[in-house]
């Protein structure tokens, strides 16, 4: 009971850095697969070894917090669902990394015609994400102003599948030049990029839950 | 043998201590906001210190409606008050430990014959009304301040999770001590008048007869809370109600508040200084003060999950818990009197022996006597002023906050459409833009096929230079005619190079619709074929046209026939009109 305050600074300390680390993530994933559509090997293999080394961070962060919080039974009402939230969060940034390992190990080929609609749903897709981030963080400090955040974060996970499902058709029915291998390949990797924001809506979704429950 | 007939207050104070703890530590504990371990070590401690300190002020009125001046009569109340409670909790209906010792005491001075006093009585029955409402207030109060507070300050939820638990356990304490000072009166209250006159003396502080009987009762109450406490506070805190632990904080503390004040003699010394009536010090139900606290924190979230039933159970208990108590007593009076030869009341003016009618007939007699003061009547008044004023600002509060909350929503709906516009308008804008470049990269694309068209015929004007020049140098001596002749070749390429790359740009730039309509109407063209098209648009004859594409004239006549097949044109269709029409 009297270590209770500075556990909480500690946990407060320690849930801020793993936000850091899942952008540093997200902008990473976004470097990465830019420096694939533009062939700079070196840099791409550079994103992802960072990429591997925060997700490994991340997940020593978030057992961390998730020790606290059972230990000195914080938050007692919510911990599940804030736990929950963190595991979601997480999700995000195992998802550029399986996404990222994905494009090194496959290598699909891009044609010029549609690097361009990649490089336009990556941006969309990791903008997503971008600001499901934010909106976390400022869930603990103000729930209210989670909620226009959350806003954001799914008018661009709508307008990514919009644009993916463009890309697909493009591809299926534009540019008979490509095997239907290579289209069924590049379909899964505008699937992938397509997941980071589903990903992110995901957690978007469990906030807005989490704020009405607060607010009860 | 004082002691024996103390044991059936201490088992009043046990199932007091076991019931209402749960009231004060509850919500924190099923929560698991604290733990079980120090809930109870810090309540038993402070319930203690509140019936040692605080103790007297409300059992001074009990006393006042009944002076229970024999130690029989006593151990009968106590304990037909606790099989009461004991009972009713059986049965689930809401019971109050205060309104049962009240009802026993009644029953009691119905059986000795003692008048009631109607004022107290009045007094009393008050403040079991002014209780949940008071706790309603004060909830409503102080939840729209730590609600106001919490807005402004905007601390992290961990953080906050601190100062909850910290929170709780103080105001727990203080609940704890409430609990203490106001309810000792129903444990021990009924004893105090057949006490006997001992002095214990522990060096620093000495402790009289009432002392050490308020310290007893105050124990019975921290051992039932010990011992029987855990599975009607986890009850509180997981089923009966819902709380956050805010509204948790708020109700305890609203709780202890009307506890406090219906215990406190300072307070009312403070309030009779200031030429305000005194407070009536009473016990009141920890309860139902716990009820009417939830009730306000209910109506403030916009009345949802407000058990408006309970509000008629406790009224009912209002009625029904008294009159039970005072029957049981009365009957159980008659059979300690009677049965087992005990002495219930000192004045006895009227045993069971001298007959019920009699004792029914005094109680009428007494009744016209009793003078009714301006308080009481005064007191309703009050009482029924602050009800209606409550439901009037009630009622207010309600529709203000209906049209806060639709205000509210109307903006933030027009705040999401003008932010989801504004995202479209940036992202139409990156479109327009990407169209722009990827059009940019078109036009590119044909440039770079040009220049390799260009390269190719310029390696075939080459190689046809090379040829003629090993011709030339072949011959033993040197043909000037042959060199002239080489050189106007030349100069012919250079020139048509030059032209050519005029009149491409030329026709591209004019005919970049033609060709779209061209290609439209007969997608079957070759590219060749569509610059022949062109060039008869520029109403060219063949032999310019062959001048031009460096070809025959032959070849483009060849070429023009072709083009009329592809196009499925007939004899009397002339093919430069159809072209230019297009």
């Amino acid at each position: 009971m009297i270590k209770i305050f500075k556990t909480s600074k500690n946990v407060i300390v320690n849930i801020e850095e793993y936000f850091d680390n899942v952008e540093l993530g997200i902008l990473n994933f976004k470097e990465g697969v830019n420096n694939y559509l533009e062939g700079n090997t070196a840099e791409f293999e550079n994103n992802l070894k960072i990429i591997e080394q925060i997700e490994g961070k991340a997940d020593a962060i978030i057992r961390k917090i998730e020790n606290d919080f059972y230990v000195y039974s914080l938050l007692p009402n919510y911990a599940s669902e804030i736990l929950n939230l963190l595991e979601k969060v997480d999700d995000i940034l195992d998802k550029v990394k399986s996404n990222l390992s994905q494009f090194d190990v496959e290598n699909p080929f891009i044609p010029e015609e549609i690097k361009n609609d990649f490089s336009r749903l990556l941006t969309i897709s990791v903008k997503s994400a971008e600001n499901v981030i934010p909106a976390a963080r400022v869930f603990f400090t103000d729930p209210n102003l989670a909620k226009d955040k959350i806003q954001k974060v799914i008018f661009y996970e709508r307008e990514t599948d919009k644009l993916a499902t463009k890309i697909k058709r493009k591809l299926f029915k534009e540019m008979d030049f490509l095997k239907l291998s290579e289209k069924i390949h590049l379909r899964y990797f505008t699937l992938h990029i397509e997941e980071v924001s589903d990903a992110a809506e995901l957690v978007a979704k469990m906030l807005s839950s989490l704020v009405i429950k607060i607010k009860m | 043998m004082f002691l024996f007939f103390l044991s059936s207050g201490l088992f009043l104070g046990w199932s007091l201590g076991a019931n209402d703890a749960a009231n004060i530590f509850g919500s924190a504990v099923g929560s698991k906001m604290i733990k079980f371990s120090l809930a109870i070590i810090v309540a038993s401690i402070f319930v203690v210190l509140g019936a040692l300190f605080q103790g007297a002020g409300a059992s001074h009125t009990l006393g006042e409606l009944g002076s229970i001046n024999a130690i029989g009569g006593a151990f009968t109340v106590a304990l037909c008050a606790g099989l009461t409670v004991f009972w009713m909790t059986k049965f689930k209906l809401p019971v109050s430990t205060s309104q049962s010792i009240i009802g026993a005491i009644i029953g009691w001075n119905f059986y000795s014959g003692n008048t009631t006093d109607v004022t107290v009585l009045g007094k009393i029955v008050s403040t079991w009304i002014a209780g949940p409402i008071l706790g309603a207030i004060f909830a409503i109060l102080l939840y729209q301040f730590l609600k106001y507070i919490l807005a402004k300050s905007k601390i992290h939820l961990l953080k906050l999770d601190a100062y909850l638990k910290y929170s709780l356990l103080i105001i727990g304490a203080f609940g704890a001590y409430s609990l203490g000072a106001n309810n000792v009166a129903n444990v021990v209250g009924v004893f105090i008048p057949s006490v006997p006159n001992i002095q214990l003396n522990f060096g620093f502080f000495s402790l009289n007869g009432t002392q050490l009987l308020f310290l007893v009762g105050g124990i019975s109450i921290a051992v039932g809370i010990i011992t029987y406490s855990k599975k009607v506070m986890m009850t509180v805190g997981s089923s009966l109600m819902k709380l956050s632990s805010e509204s948790a904080l708020i109700i305890v503390l609203a709780h202890s508040l009307v506890l406090f004040i219906f215990s406190s003699t300072s307070l009312s010394n403070a309030f009779q200084s200031i030429g305000l009536p005194a407070i009536p010090l009473v016990p009141v139900s920890s309860s139902q003060a716990v009820v009417g606290a939830i009730i306000g924190v209910g109506f403030l979230k916009g009345g949802r999950g407000i058990k408006y039933s309970v509000l008629g159970k406790i009224s009912l208990g209002w009625i029904a818990t008294p009159l039970l108590a005072g029957l049981t007593t009365f009957i159980a009076l008659f059979f300690m009197n009677n049965v087992f030869k005990m002495v219930v009341a000192q004045n006895e003016t009227s045993t069971v022996s001298t007959k019920l009618s009699q004792l029914v007939t005094t109680a009428k007699v007494n009744a016209p006597n009793v003078e009714v003061d301006l308080y009481q009547p005064l007191l309703y008044l009050i009482i029924g002023l602050l009800v209606v004023v409550i439901i009037v600002l009630a009622i207010i509060l309600k529709r203000q906050l209906f049209k806060n909350k639709k205000e509210e929503s109307s903006e933030r709906l027009l705040k999401y459409e003008s932010q989801e516009k504004l995202l479209q308008t940036e992202l139409q804008k990156v479109n327009a833009e990407n169209t722009k470049l990827e059009k940019e990269i078109q036009f590119k694309r044909k440039e770079q096929m040009v220049i390799a068209l260009n390269i190719v015929q310029k390696n075939q004007f080459l190689e046809k230079l090379k040829l003629k020049i090993d011709k030339i140098t072949s011959y033993p001596t040197v043909n000037k005619e042959e060199l002239f002749r080489l050189k106007k070749l030349i100069v012919e390429n250079l020139s048509i190079d030059k032209e050519r790359e005029k009149l491409n740009i030329y026709i591209n730039e004019l005919n970049s619709d033609f060709y779209f309509r061209l290609i439209n109407k007969h997608p079957t063209l070759s590219e060749n074929e569509q610059r022949l098209c062109a060039l008869i648009r520029l109403n060219l004859s063949s032999k310019e046209i062959a001048s031009i594409l460096n070809i025959s004239t032959k070849s483009v006549e060849v070429n023009r026939h072709r083009l009329r097949k592809k196009m499925h044109l007939k004899r009397e269709d002339n093919l430069t009109e159809l072209i230019s029409k297009l």
